[in-house]
């Protein structure tokens, strides 16, 4: 007969599901650090929607483009920042280019038109990505100036680039706040968010306006790939994924909401993370089941106008 | 005069089809229908099966027999709902004599379902599920990769040798996921191991930060996971990141390092895997087939590419066996039934469930190759629970 000893190493104290307080304050960094990428993600998504009316569902491909460029400029230059703003650069152009020659057709159509185009052109984007990168899984390497990693138990610790990764959205996010709130910029698109056709008929140029907004949101996703892609990896079908997580943000948040992006993207986060660990089999679930709820009780989403 | 003109149009196109498919009739071709990923997430090993298979033809192609080979190449996208109706289309539309694919286990249910009894013979280049060859044999379905169990079984033991006593298992919620997992707690728990916890996650999340970390909380003595592709490939960083890897050792089925090891980087050395092939498996036929396949595709073939070979050495010698005659299935399956495939991993037979009886080696990664460590077990055949052949 065989009796099996075992022995915990890691003397803490069990909450329940032996959720220890270590666990339970890397769980909140995670949900934190994970949600606050799924904001700099959903805001670019919302922005685009609240401003111009158009939901622009090959948004996760641009998510896409962003990781894939980085990923193709590292291998050539091997420096992680340059491969950064080049890859950004290049969405930019992406941005003002797709909204010029496609997306400033869908002005006056209607939401089923918009449906076609952008889902076409997620077809489209995978495609090249086919054709560009191939199909098999990429990395790309932590940037060595931050890949280290801060000690926290005598087991584990916590990467540095991740904590760098979330003080980036928060910059972004910061930065997002101040143009909205503070410049003549950020009135036009609060304008516009309220009332599109009055903002046109007040003689400002909605088209300049629409480029350049469609182009920040375009940028808001291709770098949150940039900042993701030392994190995930690289491989068909993941704007499509992010898309999905994206879309329950921006209901439960509100659609066209800035904040309500904020604020849906951290509940995401943490409840994905935490119900990850409580409930394995069922986490993925709990994010709709929470989209629904939300969608029972306040339909408009957490922080709609 | 618009309504006459359409009625014209039609009934020419429909004549020229109905000439096209007569003269497909015409030629006794035999006609090979392909099921593989070509799009998204298991693009890559799709694509890699695909092109192990085709250089087998090539290969044998224009042979001494008269009849041409015709292959439909059909995108499965690893899709499981899509997989009944592109089957029933190879099948009934195409009148396919093999079908080869799939690489997902999901699509490969829904494939055999259709296709089992029927008039065809379906030879599955990878997808592992046990009850291909297990509760859902049939004579007309064929295997030239794994069972779920085969890579994963011999880990047990491995691990028991090594001395770890407590195991964290994790993968995702999916018939080749869960089944691995089963299949090292079968010989680890029979040796007195301890499964400190079972995760299965959604598949195909790879959101597995919270995951590792919860693996860093409990301290298990190793850890046991079945990922492959994309989440392999971040399950190992994430892993890395976290400071686990030479904290706690990392086991896996070979999957966690096929066609990974470039994205993985640094983060995977020392990982130990078990699988039927490694890279520089020291078989004559192995050294050979690489430069093959490399002369032909210009990067190296991996484990995929391999079992897709394998597939098409299988339909192709069948065929010259029968000297190009394939009308009669049952007597396909029983040449293909005695075949033993000469293939990079080593000779193999198949087992009477037609799932490939085959050497299962350890695997460590070492300077970014799989190098192989040892035998882990000998001529492993898949039990074929279920199976009434």
């Amino acid at each position: 007969m065989q009796t099996i000893l075992r022995t915990p190493k890691s003397a803490a104290i069990s909450l329940g599901n032996s959720m220890t307080t270590e666990l339970f304050f890397v769980q909140l960094i995670n949900g934190i650090q994970y949600g606050l990428l799924l904001f700099l993600i959903a805001s670019g998504l919302t922005l685009v929607f609240g401003v111009m009316g158009i939901l622009n569902l090959a948004h996760g491909s641009m998510y896409m483009v962003g990781a894939y460029l980085v990923w193709y400029f590292f291998g050539v230059t091997g420096s992680f920042t340059v491969s950064a703003v080049l890859s950004a650069l290049i969405a930019l152009a992406l941005g003002i280019l797709i909204e010029r020659v496609l997306i400033q057709r869908l002005y006056n159509r209607n939401h089923l038109d918009q449906v076609l185009l952008t889902i076409g052109m997620i077809f489209v984007f995978n495609s090249l990505q086919s054709i560009l990168f191939g199909n098999d899984p990429y990395g790309v390497a932590v940037p060595d100036a931050l890949s280290g990693s801060i000690p926290f138990t005598d087991n584990s610790s916590y990467p540095i680039y991740r904590i760098f990764a979330a003080l980036i959205c928060v910059a972004i996010a910061g930065l997002l706040y101040y143009v909205v709130s503070h410049t003549r910029l950020g009135m036009l698109i609060r304008a516009g968010e309220s009332n599109r056709e009055m903002v046109e008929a007040l003689g400002v140029n909605i088209k300049v306006l629409y480029t350049t907004v469609f182009a920040l949101g375009v940028m808001l996703a291709a770098g949150s790939g940039i900042i993701a892609s030392p994190m995930s990896s690289i491989v068909p079908g993941m704007g499509e994924s992010v898309l999905i997580t994206c879309f329950v943000v921006v209901v439960i948040g509100g659609l066209g909401s800035i904040k309500g992006a904020f604020v849906g993207a951290l509940l995401v986060g943490l409840v994905s993370t935490f119900s990850a660990v409580l409930l394995p089999s069922i986490s993925n679930m709990i994010i709709y089941i929470s989209m629904i709820l939300v969608l029972l009780v306040k339909p408009q989403g957490l922080c709609a106008k | 005069m618009n309504k006459l003109k359409i009625y014209f149009v039609t009934i020419v196109l429909g004549f020229f089809m109905s000439m096209a498919s007569n003269a497909a009739l015409a030629s006794s071709e035999i006609k090979i229908g392909v099921m593989q990923p070509l799009s998204g997430l298991y693009a890559g090993p799709g694509r890699s099966g695909l092109d192990g298979f085709l250089l087998a033809l090539k290969g044998y192609a224009n042979n001494s027999h008269q009849n041409s080979i015709d292959v439909i190449t059909l995108d499965t996208e690893a899709k499981p709902a899509r997989a009944p109706e592109l089957a029933t289309s190879l099948l009934i539309q195409h009148n396919a004599d093999f079908i080869f694919g799939p690489a997902h286990s999901g699509v490969a249910m829904g494939m055999i379902k259709v296709l089992r009894g029927k008039d065809t013979v379906m030879v599955i280049p990878n997808a592992g599920a046990a009850a291909a060859t297990g509760s859902l044999c049939a004579p007309n379905i064929f295997r030239t990769s794994f069972s779920s169990w085969q890579p994963s079984y011999p880990m047990g033991k491995v691990a028991l040798d090594k001395g770890y006593k407590d195991v964290y298992l994790i993968s995702w919620n999916y018939g080749m996921g869960r089944e691995s997992l089963e299949a090292f707690e079968e010989s680890f728990e029979a040796g007195g191991g301890n499964v400190v916890k079972k995760v299965l996650i959604p598949f195909p999340s790879t959101n597995f930060q919270p995951y590792i970390s919860d693996i860093a909380a409990q301290d298990p003595d190793a850890v046991f996971v079945f990922f492959a592709g994309g989440g392999a490939t971040k399950f190992v960083k994430d892993y890395d990141a976290m400071g686990l890897r030479g904290k706690i050792p990392l086991l896996g089925s070979g999957f966690l390092t096929e066609g990974t090891l470039e994205a993985q980087g640094e983060a995977a050395e020392g990982v130990l895997t078990t699988l039927h092939y490694a890279e520089q498996l020291d078989v004559p036929k192995n050294l050979e087939f690489r430069e093959t396949f490399h002369a032909e595709y210009g990067h190296y073939p991996d484990i995929y590419a391999v079992q897709g070979y394998d597939a098409g050495q299988a339909i192709i010698n069948t065929i010259n066996l029968l000297n190009g005659d394939v009308s009669d299935k049952q007597a396909v399956i029983d040449t293909m039934e005695k075949l033993t495939i000469n293939s990079p991993r080593g000779d193999f037979t198949f087992s009477r469930a037609h799932n490939p009886i085959q050497n299962i080696y350890l695997r460590e990664v070492k300077d970014g190759v799989n190098v192989v460590k040892s035998l882990a077990a000998e001529a492993l055949e898949d039990p074929a629970r279920g199976c009434q052949l």
